[in-house]
């Protein structure tokens, strides 16, 4: 279990005047801190906004981009928009999943480096297909690119 | 820090001095920084550019002087120039030259030729069919576009609001801060005719002075949709991302029509640039005293926010972003009270898209017989799209209303990519329908398409060839809506994915008499009971696709066989004549399904294979059909 900073949520919960209107950037920034929401962050700052923590999860299960699972280094977003469709970024989801030697249900790979997640549309669709790194485009994939993307990134990371 | 512009001669004055500062300026280099450049690497030409100038002692300015010093080069970080296919760009002034393609290693030659030289690269131009076109204006895909609300977009600096100044931005936010009343502003916005950009083409004009009429309120808002969710679709990022002060303006612009004094912007998650740009624009309006209170000593404040999306589609619904801004579950909820009279906070609220308020700055400056000089009596003006898939051009490009589909794939996009034919346009995203061969003629404007079981939408073109399967299509929209649905209400939640269980099991071969017919009964129902927009809309794309395309339902459902050999399931792999019996199909198949000599053509034993396409992949001569 990763240790939360509790003086780091105080940082971010103060930014924001602890007002629960502004829930979803409070935890945009958490999520932007750990990569993913922590369970033990979510109840307090369930207490600190003065929101009930089933309301709480309730919106961060809403929302596409939480995380209650924790991610890897690199959050490679996949693009399966209607552009990206039609210029095949089925068969680059599918070279990556090999690549990393993940399937769908896994939130991360095994050595904790690779997260994959399937998004509508990054909205660069001019350049489709693409694939997002953290927060970096990598466009006109190919499933040859994406394991090369892949390497690259392991040796990287490592 | 600069100091606050307090009066409307202090404006003009500054801003004459910006306009003085932009001609001074007589060569620049504009280095496109869209996303798509960026993601090409044309961050790292820029920094090269900058750095060899430097080394050459070369004077650039990235930043408009007040007081410039003598003749210098800009050089600056432009937004998206539109032609993403032939990205990185860069442009050069004063002759108006596109460079395509450019990578770090043609920076020297750039420098050594075109800056210092004055020379042109021929290598880096764009030709087409034997001839350059060394002007950008001239080269096909920008010529035959009008450009309004990108007009400046890609040809000045985005995180400058000297730059916007410097090209009357803001004039027309002080024409109706010293010059109008509420009500002739919104008078000017309604006989310009502007209707939304964000789908549904609601006339602007209405809206706002629906906003206006609650004098009793003490408190409204304005609220920016720049949530673009459909997929295929990134005109409002352009636009956000090249010319963010044009948005801001176009916002405080309704503020002061309507007496809001408080606008938010909700742009989605996807776009970590688009929030970049709007929050320095927002920094620098308020040094400037162009946004907060006593705006230009006018008396008249507007304070702005941004808000991040988190990843939920159906929030482009206008009661679920404002649900989403106030810190809920991003629901839509049953109307009325429409937002108009009850909408963000509880109070009234003023909700338009990005391209509907970038709109306004020039509505107002060049007055509502201008904005009609263009598009259709009953849409005019222009319109952004992003024209996207398999088409030769694609990009961002900007018609009037009522241009038709075949100016706009043929003479804009160049025509289909590979040689392939065409087959359909899929226009509107998950609300929209598909354009075929027989809608080529028709003008694109709110009510034409409309009578087809299309719609504009936000404007996400997606041009399909001859290899698209339309059931997949259909299938990809329905599955995307499944997953977006908010799931409040039942014929949404549950008739969608109904309706995605019927379509996958068609494109898995295991589709059944009967099929059809319950694809159209309960895409009625959820057509008529759905909540909001978002699932009323849903059934489009299947609904279009089978008055279009029936047949290949057909196909798929008692033939067990998809033409264009997308869906894998279906796909039945075949060795042509062309086979020269290299044995190398044979030596891949991981089932042992295909047998054959040496030099003679080798046979697929269907019952065998497994569809996973190695054979044809690794066909040396390509004699493997799919099909």
């Amino acid at each position: 279990m990763e240790q939360i900073d509790f003086k780091v949520i105080d940082g971010i919960l103060e930014k924001y005047d602890c007002d629960s209107s502004k829930i979803i950037a409070i935890m945009q920034d958490v999520q932007e801190k750990y990569r993913y929401l922590p369970q033990p962050a979510l109840s307090y700052i369930a207490e600190k906004v003065g929101m009930s923590e089933s309301k709480l999860f309730g919106v961060a299960t809403f929302y596409g981009n939480f995380s209650l699972d924790a991610k890897g280094k690199y959050v490679l977003k996949v693009c399966r928009g209607t552009a990206c469709h039609v210029r095949k970024s089925g068969t680059v989801l599918q070279a990556l999943y090999e690549a990393t030697g993940m399937n769908e249900k896994q939130s991360s790979s095994d050595d904790g480096l690779f997260s994959i997640e399937i998004v509508s549309c990054l909205g660069a669709c001019g350049l489709s297909p693409v694939v997002m790194v953290n927060d970096t485009v990598h466009a006109q994939m190919t499933p040859d690119k994406a394991k090369e993307l892949i390497e690259e990134l392991r040796a990287e990371g490592a | 820090m600069r100091t606050k512009i307090r009066s409307l001669d202090e404006f003009r004055a500054l801003q004459a001095k910006y306009i003085a500062a932009r001609e001074t300026e007589k060569r620049k280099v504009l280095v496109c920084c869209g996303t798509g450049c960026v993601a090409g690497g044309n961050l790292n030409v820029y920094q090269e550019l900058k750095k060899q100038m430097d080394a050459r002692g070369i004077a650039c300015e990235v930043q408009l002087a007040e007081e410039p010093a003598g003749d210098s080069i800009g050089l600056k970080k432009s937004g998206c120039h539109g032609f993403c296919e032939m990205g990185p760009l860069v442009r050069i002034e004063p002759e108006g030259w596109l460079y395509t393609k450019c990578k770090v290693e043609d920076v020297e030659e750039i420098v050594e030729k075109t800056i210092v030289g004055g020379e042109f690269i021929e290598r880096l131009g764009y030709a087409k069919g034997g001839t350059l076109h060394k002007r950008q204006e001239d080269i096909p895909f920008y010529k035959k576009q009008t450009r309004r609300v990108l007009e400046h977009c890609g040809h000045i600096d985005a995180e400058s609001i000297e730059e916007y100044l410097s090209i009357g931005g803001y004039t027309a936010l002080t024409k109706c801060l010293f010059d109008l009343s509420g009500e002739e502003i919104i008078k000017e916005v309604t006989d310009s005719g502007l209707r939304g950009r964000g789908g549904a083409g609601f006339p602007a004009g209405k809206k706002w002075s629906q906003v206006a009429a609650h004098t009793e309120e003490p408190i409204k808002y304005i609220v920016c949709n720049g949530d673009e969710g459909d997929p295929g679709a990134f005109m409002d990022r352009s636009c956000m991302e090249g010319d963010p002060h044009k948005v801001l303006e176009g916002m405080i612009i309704a503020g002061v029509a309507t007496g809001s004094t408080e606008g938010y912007i909700y742009v989605r998650a996807e776009y970590p640039m688009a929030v970049h740009r709007l929050t320095i624009a927002i920094e620098q309006a308020e040094a400037l005293g162009l946004l907060g209170d006593d705006i230009l000593g006018s008396g008249k404040n507007f304070h702005m926010h941004i808000n991040c999306g988190a990843g939920a589609f159906v929030c482009g619904e206008g009661s679920a972003m404002t649900a989403s801004i106030e810190g809920n579950r991003g629901m839509p909820r049953t109307k009325p009270p429409r937002s108009v009279d009850k909408g963000l906070f509880g109070r009234p609220t003023c909700l338009n898209n990005v391209e509907t308020f970038a709109n306004v700055p020039d509505i107002i400056k060049k007055g509502a017989t201008w904005f009609r000089s263009l598009g259709t009596e009953g849409s005019p003006g222009t319109k952004a799209f992003a024209l996207t898939g398999n088409v030769v051009n694609t990009g961002l490009i900007e018609v009037p209303m009522g241009a038709t589909m075949r100016e706009v794939v043929y003479d804009i996009g160049g025509g289909i990519k590979n040689g392939k034919a065409f087959k359909a346009v899929q226009i509107g995203g998950p609300s929209g329908g598909c354009l075929t061969e027989e809608h080529m003629d028709l003008p694109m404007d709110f009510d034409s398409l409309k009578k087809v079981g299309a719609i504009i939408g936000s404007g996400g073109l997606v041009v399909m060839d001859e290899d698209t399967c339309m059931v997949s299509i259909a299938q990809f929209f329905m599955n995307f809506i499944c997953e977006e649905s908010c799931g409040k209400c039942t014929p949404c939640r549950e008739g969608t994915t109904r309706m995605n269980d019927i379509l996958t099991r068609i494109t898995e071969g295991k589709g059944k008499e009967g099929d059809i017919a319950e694809l159209k009964h309960l895409a009625k129902m959820i057509q008529t009971s759905s909540l909001c927009g978002l699932g009323k809309t849903a059934p489009n794309p299947v609904l279009s696709t089978l008055q279009n395309f029936e047949d290949e339902y057909r196909e798929h459902i008692f033939e067990k066989k998809c033409r264009c050999g997308s869906c894998k399931d279906l796909a039945n792999f075949v060795i042509t004549d062309k086979c020269i019996g290299c044995t190398k199909c044979a030596r891949n198949c991981p089932v042992g399904a295909i047998t054959g000599t040496v030099r003679q053509k080798h046979v697929i034993d269907t019952t065998k294979c497994i569809k996973c396409g190695a054979c044809k992949a690794g066909c040396p001569v390509g004699a493997i059909k799919e099909g």
